[in-house]
């Protein structure tokens, strides 16, 4: 008997809507797709309503390089202000609007639980490319996506989140994922910038072992990912605090000595100083191959919803 | 004895309305703020810290021909849990419950999230609620960050 696709016409909110399996699930057919293992434009005269409320280059243009490589074709906006909302319409209504146009809308909005409220008024599968500081589920499944290919294994691994790890969306949304996974986790910033209750909350009633630090040294030679984060100026009153920690928290060819030698770096990027390009050709950088995995993963997502 | 005539004689008998009793004390003045007692026109009896065998110390509030819908009794609830709430006919108790918070409350909070989705547009609030220890945490089903009891506000106190 045929396997029914349990993510057919469902929404992607939230990465803790996800169960460990249906995870694995998504990785699974980011692979194929990785592997060019699928049907020829799976999607073809399926339509895509790519509604960007807030700018993001990044994540837009993999939603939509993704639709168009499985044949569908993409509608949408990139400014709100191009929209009716400049005109004072509400979300809802130009949610419900849109979904009579496309078979799915991607929506990245500034206000926290956007994409909540659009999945109850749209008809049609929504999927999150971020809603305000809440959530980025495929940002989520990216980074847990280049884990696997790079350690061959979610359980079991150790891996330190650095820099911002207070305001940084990408960092709660990932660690909220791996409290489905045996990890150990470890939180290196300044205590200004530690990771929040909340989170912290997650960690503890799964029972995952966690500590924290204030410098990468502490845990380097223990990691098996080092997952980097931007520390933001703007976040700083006092902009000698911010050289001092910026300057902490800088990664050079130096400071990986004392790594393993199958360490793997992540960052969600944009970098700034945080990383030295030094780095970049080195075997542990995987930065750039995690921003390139976005498309399988989209592709994967999209074709699970809509097949 | 003598503790409890003297407490009857301050707080009297009704004959048809609400009794709420056992309200922890302190919120006995924000429950008549909640329901907009301030302008109603007929008896009110008040107690405030009266002693309770069960509380220790209590506030207890009855209403003379009021009657509490649905949404105020969840409101109360909110406020007061493990309050009971007495329905009043002819003097005698006709219904008596002991108010508990739901698990779900939809509509009467705002969120305390000011970038929350629900503080943008016009839409009902929806909180899962579960107890930390003696605490009671709210979690925003739209914007999932939670929150104590402490740092929600009833949206009929901002109208």
């Amino acid at each position: 008997m045929k396997k029914t696709n349990p993510f057919r016409n469902r929404d992607v909110i939230s990465i803790r809507d996800f169960t460990k399996q249906e995870i694995l699930d998504v990785l699974k057919e980011a692979e194929r797709f990785h592997k060019g293992a699928v049907p020829h434009e799976p999607l073809k005269s399926r339509m895509m309503a790519s509604c960007f409320f807030e700018s993001s280059t990044r994540t837009r243009l993999s939603f939509e390089s993704a639709m168009q490589k499985l044949g569908g074709r993409v509608i949408g906006f990139s400014d709100a202000k191009a929209t009716s909302t400049s005109k004072g319409e509400s979300l809802s209504d130009t949610m419900r609007i849109v979904s009579n146009y496309a078979d799915v809308i991607v929506l990245r909005h500034f206000a926290d639980g956007a994409a909540r409220l659009a999945a109850q008024v749209s008809d049609k599968p929504v999927i999150n490319a971020g809603d305000g500081a809440n959530q980025h589920p495929t940002q989520t499944l990216i980074d847990l996506y280049t884990i696997q290919k790079t350690q061959k294994k979610i359980d079991e691994i150790h891996i330190a989140f650095v820099g911002d790890l207070k305001y940084g969306r990408t960092v709660h949304s990932l660690v909220s994922a791996l409290t489905n996974f045996s990890v150990r986790l470890y939180f290196v910033a300044p205590p200004s910038l530690q990771i929040p209750k909340e989170p912290l909350q997650e960690v503890k009633a799964r029972q995952i072992k966690f500590s924290q630090h204030e410098k990468i040294e502490e845990i380097i030679s223990r990691v098996d990912v080092l997952y980097m984060t931007r520390i933001q100026q703007e976040r700083f009153t006092d902009n000698i605090e911010y050289q001092r920690v910026k300057g902490t928290y800088r990664l050079t060819p130096e400071s990986l000595k004392r790594g393993k030698k199958t360490l793997c770096i992540l960052h969600p990027l944009p970098r700034v100083t945080e990383i030295s390009p030094e780095i970049d050709a080195m075997p542990q950088a995987h930065y750039f191959q995690q921003a390139s995995y976005g498309l399988y993963v989209r592709q994967a997502i999209l074709s699970l919803v809509l097949s | 004895m003598q503790q409890q005539k003297h407490q009857l004689r301050h707080v009297s008998a009704i004959k048809n309305g609400y009794v709420i009793d056992h309200i922890p004390t302190g919120q006995g003045l924000r429950i008549l703020a909640l329901l907009n007692l301030a302008i109603y026109p007929k008896v009110i009896t008040v107690g405030l810290n009266l002693p309770s065998k069960r509380i220790g110390k209590k506030d207890i509030i009855k209403l003379e021909d009021r009657s509490i819908s649905n949404e105020e009794e969840s409101r109360i609830a909110l406020l007061a849990p493990g309050a009971t709430m007495a329905r009043i006919r002819n003097y005698a108790v006709i219904k008596k419950k002991t108010l508990e918070i739901p698990s779900e409350i939809t509509g009467l909070l705002r969120c305390p999230n000011r970038n929350c989705i629900t503080n943008y547009e016009a839409i009902d609030t929806l909180f899962h609620v579960y107890r930390a220890g003696t605490q009671l945490r709210m979690h925003c089903t739209y914007c999932e960050r939670v929150f104590h009891q402490q740092d929600m506000t009833d949206l009929s106190q901002l109208a």
